[in-house]
């Protein structure tokens, strides 16, 4: 028979699922369809009711009720719901209301079960929970990156076999080893592995020899002990290349030593890494160490945008590329300080900045400010120390803000007397957040959380972050206070097509991905890592140690992971295509401007969001009653 | 035919008794089987009425110098469009006409003679009609044109109850063309009232036109989203109908 109702036949056919049925079985479907219209307002499945059909729809919008009333999710055209009650037989467990007017096809439950029964990728649309949606999606793109620095094991990187020594040599003979093994670093191992069970005594490279022999003039007998590197920095083997890429970011280092168990098995360069990236990262750290001044490092800012599309055009995972970019961050505060020390003269006693929020999770994209404090050591006099670290701190500030990391609009900067504080101070502080908890005080203070020592006597910070350690893990009251600011910021649930529709109806042309995106990912991991006294400040860490605890049930913490990936590559997706275009750089998306995949799969990331933001306050007891306790200021 | 034009309200006609009237005359066994399955009354709510929305697709607008060239047709109730009853057919007009429309409505002339006469459609064609109210878009031309060809073909006189959601949408939109004052002080034409217009206020989708069954189903749908405001689903069947238009 001719197809008849074209309309409805090529409508359905260019819709998943029924785009991947054979086209004889959208055709044969056709004759069984309903076609209903419900005005905007209008409920179309009661909870508790039968059902007796899966809903298209075809023109309009209808959302998705919770048992409690509360949004489930908003969905519009060529999108489905009711197959829950028709494929376990049951009751309506989610109302559905139309919140337009709204066209839909009505496919009855005999044909709906055969095409489920019949075709296996039906089925499991049918079936799949947003969570596995995303997964697969996410299975998918990354199967088309294949950037070699993401995928490749260092030990493969390798090029040559390890040459070691003993650190008792003489600086010449270590010279004549390394010549005559055409190698430009040599690692030193201990004679007697049970005395030093460490796997690497030193490290010593060409340049070492350079600047710590010859240019003191030492004696070539001298021991090689006494110039190499100690506390030498290795990778494991099974490491990728990125890792071992960060890992010289972090340290500058140019010679990574590979151990495979606790046998050195190699030693990775610079060079070697280069060979498989494009975009010179390395060096670019490298290059703002070199900077003799604030103007040379602002000159650094377009630099870093650049290397930010290049690694969003590789494929790169967003956790790499705001790795990378975080590491630019921290390197450029490092290398103020050191300009701010050389101008201002050594500190008078010894300081650690810390970096706070984003830079300190090592989660910055191209739009990050600055949050930043200062721990100084106890023995710090206000009177007679301060000038020295507020002119510094504002060195600083001023540094970051000229070289693209604006300052601070909640002014957590060094700048500002209060975060310019001895570590007796901030412990007491950190104590009171935890053990007094205000939740409106928290709510500025939660970026506190997220600590990291990155510049100076980084031990200060380490006190900091054992105290946070320590107390949070066994104070449920500051914890249900973090859980219920962490619900204030809810994932836009209401969006699709060109627009979010927000809770009181009013249409948005754009949202903010950071602020209803990765924000609540990132409060919602920093509740559970500092209740099980995780110790990474990563949030992608965070979710992999609480993934391994009972805080989460299973699966929800692969799910949480998925949908963070998926939201910041979105995030920075949409940051390169601004940067690119030359236009400013913002978290402001366009939903029109995403593309289907991005658009379909974002709406599952929030919906992973808004069911682990309710389990959040469900886990941590946040009720009503506190939140109350709280407005009338009683603590 | 007339059209009234006259906003007050007709003479309601009695179709159960008309019907009981046209099946005694009626000589065509199909014809006479139309009116016996009988009709809606005046009072019968909404919720009861059996509609089969109906589109013919003509060479012109004239019935009695153009020939109809396909017909689709799809049944509902009030609440809902079963695709199961939708039919199409296009038919072949008693000689060629080398008109224009025929580009229009994408039927090539090659394809139409391949095509059945309207003629042996015609009973099939009542027994979908039969017991149900007809819902059309400007349903003059269906009427016009089933009245000519039936009576051509049986010698019967054809009439049934109809209702246009064209007259329904004129009736939310009443007719107003202001004059250069009035637009100068702001006021604008009526909406339009042609299908794809009145859908689009219901937030309907586009559809390709001229197709006989898809402007059925526009039709149908339009219809479903027309009754939900101000009517009910207990609001009597003569609310709806389109005043009866020929007088015999």
């Amino acid at each position: 028979m001719e197809i008849e109702l074209v309309e409805i036949r090529d409508h359905l056919f260019s819709h998943p699922p029924f785009r991947n049925l054979p086209r004889h079985v959208v055709d044969d479907l056709v004759p069984h369809i309903e076609v209903s219209y419900y005005q905007a307002g209008t409920m179309i499945l009661e909870k508790g009711q039968d059902n007796h059909y899966l809903f298209f729809i075809r023109s309009g919008a209808v959302e998705i009720l919770r048992s409690s009333g509360e949004l489930y999710i908003k969905m519009g055209e060529g999108e489905c719901f009711g197959q829950f009650s028709l494929l376990r037989k049951k009751k309506v467990r989610y109302p559905a209301r139309a919140i337009e007017d709204s066209l839909l096809y009505k496919i009855p439950d005999a044909p709906f079960q055969e095409l489920a029964d019949t075709y296996d990728r039906f089925a499991d649309f049918m079936e799949e929970e947003h969570s596995v949606r995303l997964k697969n999606a996410l299975g998918r793109a990354g199967q088309i990156s294949g950037n070699p620095l993401m995928i490749s094991k260092i030990d493969k990187l390798i090029p040559r076999k390890i040459v070691t020594a003993s650190p008792d040599i003489s600086i010449q003979q270590a010279a004549v080893i390394m010549t005559r093994n055409r190698v430009s670093s040599l690692v030193l191992v201990p004679d007697n592995p049970v005395q030093d069970p460490s796997p690497v005594t030193g490290l010593i490279t060409d340049r070492d020899l350079r600047k710590r022999a010859i240019v003191p003039g030492l004696p070539l007998s001298t021991p090689v002990r006494q110039v190499m590197s100690t506390d030498v920095i290795t990778l494991p083997a099974e490491a990728y290349a990125f890792e071992a890429m960060l890992t010289m970011m972090r340290h500058n280092l140019h010679h990574l030593p590979v151990l495979n168990g606790t046998r050195p098995i190699g030693v990775i360069t610079v060079a070697d890494l280069v060979r498989y990236e494009s975009h010179g990262s390395v060096y670019l750290v490298g290059d703002i160490f070199r900077q003799k001044d604030v103007n040379g490092l602002a000159d650094m800012a377009p630099k870093i945008r650049q290397l930010f599309i290049q690694l969003v055009n590789e494929d790169a995972s967003s956790h790499t590329i705001s790795a990378i970019v975080s590491r630019m961050g921290i390197s450029i505060s490092q290398r103020l300080l050191q300009l701010g020390e050389k101008k201002l003269g050594p500190p008078p006693v010894p300081y650690c900045l810390l970096a706070l929020g984003s830079m300190a999770r090592d989660e910055m994209t191209l739009v990050t400010d600055q949050d930043n404090a200062f721990v100084i050591d106890d023995t710090f006099d206000p009177k007679i120390h301060d000038p020295y670290f507020k002119a510094l701190a504002r060195f600083l500030s001023d540094g970051l803000n000229q070289c693209g990391y604006p300052y601070c609009t909640g002014d957590i900067m060094a700048t500002h007397s209060r975060w310019r504080q001895p570590l007796s101070v901030w412990k007491t502080c950190f104590s009171d957040w935890i053990d007094h908890p205000d939740p409106e005080a928290l709510l500025h203070a939660s970026i506190f959380f997220d600590l990291e020592g990155i510049f100076g006597e980084t031990g200060l910070a380490g006190q900091l972050k054992q105290l946070i350690l320590k107390k949070a893990p066994d104070s449920p009251r500051f914890l249900a206070c973090l859980a219920r600011n962490a619900l204030l910021r809810k994932p836009p649930l209401g969006f699709f097509r060109k627009f979010v529709l927000e809770h009181d109806g009013k249409h948005h042309n754009t949202f903010n991905l950071k602020r209803r995106g990765s924000a609540p990912i990132s409060d919602l991991a920093r509740v559970h890592a500092l209740a099980c006294g995780a110790v990474p400040i990563n949030t992608r860490e965070r979710l992999l140690r609480v993934k391994e605890t009972s805080l989460l049930a299973e699966g929800v913490g692969d799910d949480l992971l998925d949908a963070l990936e998926l939201i910041c590559m979105v995030r920075i997706r949409h940051q390169a295509r601004q940067a690119e275009s030359g236009a400013a750089v913002d978290n402001n998306v366009i939903p029109e401007s995403l593309s289907s995949f991005e658009r379909n799969h974002l709406k599952d990331a929030f919906q992973i969001v808004s069911q682990s933001q309710s389990f959040l306050r469900y886990r941590y007891n946040v009720s009503p009653a506190m939140q109350t306790r709280v407005r009338t200021g009683q603590k | 035919m007339i059209r009234s034009k006259s906003r007050e309200k007709p003479f309601p006609v009695d179709w159960p008794s008309r019907f009981r009237v046209l099946g005694n005359q009626a000589k065509d066994p199909a014809v006479r089987a139309f009116y016996q399955a009988g009709s809606v009354s005046d009072d019968t709510p909404l919720k009861q009425v059996p509609f089969l929305a109906l589109d013919l697709e003509t060479t012109g607008l004239n019935p009695q110098t153009d020939a109809i060239i396909s017909v689709g047709f799809i049944p509902l109730y009030h609440d809902r469009i079963l695709c199961s009853g939708a039919r199409h057919w296009v038919v072949r007009p008693e000689q060629h006409r080398p008109d224009i429309q025929t580009v229009i409505h994408g039927i090539t002339h090659s394809r139409m003679d391949a095509c059945p006469r309207f003629d042996t459609m015609l009973p099939l064609l009542l027994k979908a009609m039969a017991g149900r109210v007809i819902v059309a878009h400007y349903s003059r031309i269906e009427h016009g044109f089933l009245r000519k060809e039936i009576a051509d073909l049986t010698g019967d006189d054809f009439e049934f109850p109809i209702v246009d959601t064209m007259e329904i949408e004129s009736r939310k939109h009443p007719v107003f063309r202001p004059n250069l004052f009035q637009r100068w002080m702001g006021e604008k034409n009526s909406p339009s009232l042609r299908l794809a217009h009145a859908r689009e206020r219901y937030n309907l989708p586009p559809y390709r036109p001229h197709h006989a069954l898809t402007d059925a189903l526009a039709a149908a749908e339009l219809f479903l989203a027309q009754i939900k405001d101000p009517f009910t689903v207990d609001t009597p069947i003569s609310d709806l109908l389109y005043p009866p238009s020929v007088k015999t």
